[in-house]
C-alpha cells in the first residue's frame, strides 16, 4: 500500500513561545526536512510518524503567529496556509493549535481566530506541567465543550507527553463551522471562557518575578549580561580549541595517507593541497560554530535572549538598530550566514535590512586564523599592567572596532533612511524554562549541516579553484623565478598589486586576497600555498614575522576587521532580502571602509617607523 | 492617563488603545495582544536607558514595549479605577 496517499496533512499552528516547535519535534523526533517556503527564506519545517493504526501523518510546523492580520512575513506565511493560499501549499487536512497553557489570555484569542476558518481543528493544550506547578486549573472537559473542538493536554518536552495528541489525531475530526465575523469580540469571548474554565491563583510563576527582578535591574541585570557574554567567548575559544587541533591534525593525517597512496602529479597535488586543506579549513570552525550555538539555543530556549534585547533596545535603537538585532549580531560572531538567517524574527523591515547589513562587521571565527596568525608574528606576548596579555588587548581592540564600525554603519543607514516613520518594538518576553536537551541537539545538527553544506562546498569549490591557478600554467622549461610566478594566480596577484600597493600589501597577500575575498579564512591557507610554491620551505609564521613590516601586517588586520565578506555571506543576503542591490551595498560599503581603513593605518604605521 | 506615564510597579487598568495615524498598525496589534478595556497592566521593569524601553504585565503575558507604544495606551490609574 502507498502510505503517502493515505496521509494525514496536519499543520502546527500556535502564538510565539507556546513549545510548536518542542511539539513538532516530540511528535517526529529526527524525520524532519528543513527547507524554505518557495519564493521566500522562511524555513519550512516538515516531518512525519507513523500513527498508531499505520497511518503516515505529515506534520507541517509553521512559524509563530499572534494573529492571521500578519505583521511580519513569517506570519504571512502562517495566514497564507491556514487559508490554504500558500502557492505550492496545499490546505492542512488538519490545524493543530498549540496554546501555553500558563498564557492562555493571550493564546486563546488566536485559537478562536483560528477556529473561525472552520477547518478540522485540534486544541492542544501544551505546558500543562508548568501550568500545574503553578496551581493553574484548567476545565479541559468544559473548554473542548464551549470550543467545539477537541483539546488534549501535552507536554511536548516530555517523553509521551504527546501520546493523547497522536492518539486523538487518530480519530476522525469534523469540520467546524466557518464563521465570517470581525474579530472585535474575540477578547469578550475569552474573557468569558477563562472565567469558566480556568481558575489561575496568581498571575505570574513567582520564579519568572524573582529572576526578573534581577535580569533586568538596570545595573545588576547589564552586569548579567556580560558576565553571560564573557562566558561563552571564553567557552567559545578555549573549549574549541582541543577539538580544533584534533580535526586539524586528523584531516592532516587522512591528507598525508592518501598522498602517500598516490603517484606523485597533479591527481595527488589536487586532494592533498586543494581537497584536504580545503576540508580542513572548513571542518575546523565547526567546534567553535557549534559552542556558540550551544549557548544561543540554550538561551533563547530558556528565554533569556529576549531579556537582552530588553536591556540593549535603547542603546541598539540610538544606533538605527532594534533589541531584536542584537540575537542575529550575537550569532554573527560564529559566522554571518546563521546571523543573517536569524533576522527573520525582525518584525520592521528596515530594522531588519540594517541588521543584516551591519552584520559581517561582526567577527566572524573566520576572521581568527588571518587574526592569530598576523597577531602571534608581530605583537609581542607582552604583560600589560601586570594582568593583560598584550595579544589578548589586539585581539580584543579588532572585535570591538568591529562592533563600533557596525553601530556607525548602522547610524548612517538610519539618518540616510527617506522612511522615518516609527519602528515598532512589541516583543514578548515569555516565561523561563528549562533547555530541554533534545530540542537543542536538533537545533544544533541543523546549524552543523547548513554550515557544512552552505560553506562548505563554496570553501572546497574555492580552494580547487586556487589550486588550479596557482598550479597552471605551468613553468616553461628553463624557467628561473617560482612556478607560481607563471601560473594564472600569479599573473592576477602582479596585476592586483597595483591597487593594494598603497596599503603596503605585496603580491602574495594580494593573490591571496582574492581567496580571501571569497571565503576569509582561506586567505592563510591560501598564503601558505602562494609561499610553498614560491619555493620558501619555511613555515607561514616565521616568514611573515621575517618579511613583512609591522605596517603592512598592521593593515592586513584593519583589513580583516571590514573583510569585504565571504561569497556564502553575500549569497545568503541575496536569498534572505531577494535583492541584488542590498549585495551590491553591502560588498560596496566593506570593500570601501577595509581599503580606506587599511590605507590609513598602512601609512601612519610608515610615518611612525 | 498614558501606559507611559505610569510608574514602575503602579497598577492601571487599561481603557483604550488610540491610532496614532489612520490604520496605525502598531495599535491594532496591541490590542490583539489584549490590550482592550479593562484588563489590568502593571509596569513590571524600565530599560537602563531612559526607562525604555518598559515591560508591561498584562494577563499572565509580559510585553516590552517602547514609549512611543506604550503612549498609544490610554489607562486609568489603579486608586481612580
Amino acid at each position: 500500500m502507498n502510505a503517502s496517499a493515505a496521509a494525514l496533512r496536519i499543520a502546527i499552528v500556535g502564538n510565539p513561545n507556546s513549545g510548536k516547535t518542542a511539539l513538532f519535534n516530540q511528535l517526529t523526533g529526527t524525520r524532519q526536512k528543513v527547507a524554505n517556503y518557495a519564493g521566500v527564506t522562511i524555513e519550512r519545517k516538515e516531518g512525519f510518524y507513523t500513527a498508531p493504526s499505520g497511518r503516515t501523518v505529515r506534520v507541517l510546523d509553521l512559524p509563530g503567529a499572534y494573529s492571521l492580520s500578519a505583521a511580519s512575513p513569517d506570519e504571512a506565511i502562517t495566514r497564507d496556509v491556514c487559508y490554504g493560499r500558500y502557492p505550492g501549499e496545499a490546505l492542512p487536512d488538519l490545524i493543530v493549535c498549540v496554546a501555553d497553557a500558563t498564557n492562555l489570555r493571550l493564546h486563546l484569542r488566536f485559537v478562536l481566530e483560528l477556529k473561525r476558518l472552520g477547518r478540522p481543528m485540534v486544541l492542544a493544550l501544551n505546558m500543562m506541567d508548568a501550568a500545574a506547578k503553578r496551581g493553574i486549573r484548567i476545565d479541559t472537559a468544559l473548554l473542548q465543550e464551549r470550543l467545539g473542538m477537541p483539546v488534549v493536554e501535552t507536554i511536548a518536552v516530555r517523553r509521551g507527553g504527546t501520546a493523547a495528541l497522536v492518539d486523538r489525531l487518530d480519530r476522525d475530526i469534523a469540520p467546524l463551522d466557518a464563521v465570517p465575523e470581525p474579530h472585535d469580540d474575540l477578547h469578550v469571548e475569552v474573557r468569558a471562557l477563562l472565567a469558566e474554565t480556568v481558575t489561575a491563583p496568581r498571575k505570574t510563576a513567582a520564579l519568572d518575578d524573582a529572576i526578573d527582578r534581577v535580569v533586568l535591574h538596570p545595573v545588576l541585570g547589564l552586569a548579567v549580561l556580560a558576565v553571560v557574554m564573557f562566558l561563552i567567548f571564553q567557552a567559545v575559544f578555549s573549549w574549541a580549541k582541543p577539538v580544533q587541533d584534533a580535526i586539524d591534525a586528523g584531516i592532516a593525517m587522512l591528507g598525508t595517507g592518501i598522498g602517500n597512496a598516490l603517484p606523485a602529479g597533479a591527481l595527488q597535488s589536487l586532494l592533498v593541497d586543494g581537497v584536504f586543506a580545503g576540508l580542513g579549513a572548513v571542518l575546523v570552525f565547526l567546534p567553535q560554530i557549534l559552542i556558540l550555538f550551544l549557548f544561543i539555543l540554550a538561551l533563547e530556549e530558556s528565554g533569556y535572549l529576549p531579556r537582552a534585547a530588553f536591556l540593549l533596545d535603547r542603546m541598539m535603537l540610538a544606533a538605527g538598530l532594534t533589541g531584536r538585532s542584537f540575537i542575529p549580531l550575537l550569532s554573527s560572531f560564529a559566522c554571518a550566514i546563521p546571523g543573517i538567517m536569524a533576522t527573520r524574527s525582525i518584525q520592521d523591515p528596515r530594522d531588519r535590512m540594517t541588521t543584516i547589513l551591519v552584520a559581517p562587521l561582526m567577527t566572524c571565527s573566520a576572521r581568527l586564523p588571518v587574526y592569530t596568525l598576523l597577531i602571534a608574528a608581530f605583537i609581542p606576548a607582552r604583560t600589560v599592567a601586570g594582568v593583560f596579555n598584550l595579544q589578548g588587548i589586539v585581539l580584543f581592540t579588532l572585535y570591538v572596532a568591529g562592533i563600533v564600525s557596525a553601530l556607525a554603519v548602522a547610524w548612517v543607514a538610519k539618518k540616510l533612511n527617506k522612511d522615518k516613520s516609527e519602528h515598532a518594538l512589541l516583543m514578548e518576553l515569555p516565561s523561563y524554562r528549562l533547555p530541554h536537551p533534545r530540542d537543542i541537539a536538533i537545533g544544533l545538527w541543523e546549524r552543523a549541516m547548513i554550515f557544512l553544506k552552505r560553506v562548505g562546498g563554496i570553501i572546497l569549490a574555492l580552494t580547487v579553484l586556487l589550486w588550479f591557478l596557482s598550479s597552471f600554467p605551468g613553468p616553461p622549461p628553463g624557467a628561473t623565478e617560482p612556478a607560481i610566478d607563471y601560473s594564472l594566480a600569479g599573473q592576477l596577484g602582479h596585476l592586483l598589486h597595483y591597487v593594494f600597493a598603497p596599503l603596503g600589501f605585496n603580491w602574495q597577500i594580494s593573490i591571496a586576497l582574492v581567496p580571501g575575498l571569497a571565503a576569509r579564512e582561506v586567505a592563510v591557507s591560501s598564503l601558505a600555498t602562494v609561499y610553498a610554491l614560491s619555493g620558501n620551505e619555511a613555515g607561514l609564521p616565521s616568514i611573515v614575522a621575517a618579511q613583512w613590516s609591522l605596517g603592512t601586517a598592521l593593515a592586513l588586520l584593519v583589513w580583516y576587521v571590514y573583510a569585504p565578506m565571504c561569497i556564502s555571506t553575500l549569497a545568503t543576503i541575496r536569498r534572505e532580502t531577494n535583492s541584488w542591490r542590498q549585495v551590491w551595498i553591502t560588498a560596496g560599503y566593506l570593500f570601501g571602509l577595509a581599503y580606506v581603513a587599511s590605507l590609513l593605518t598602512f601609512q601612519v604605521a610608515r610615518m611612525f617607523a | 492617563m498614558r501606559l507611559s506615564d505610569l510608574a514602575k510597579d503602579a497598577t492601571a487598568v487599561i481603557h483604550e488603545v488610540e491610532d496614532a495615524n489612520l490604520n496605525d498598525p502598531i495599535a491594532r496589534r496591541l490590542r490583539e495582544l489584549g490590550f482592550v478595556r479593562g484588563e489590568p497592566v502593571r509596569i513590571v521593569a524600565q530599560g537602563p536607558i531612559g526607562g525604555d524601553p518598559l515591560l508591561v504585565q498584562i494577563g499572565f503575558t509580559r510585553f516590552a514595549l517602547r514609549r512611543a507604544e506604550a503612549a498609544r495606551v490610554q489607562v486609568i490609574p489603579e486608586e481612580l479605577a
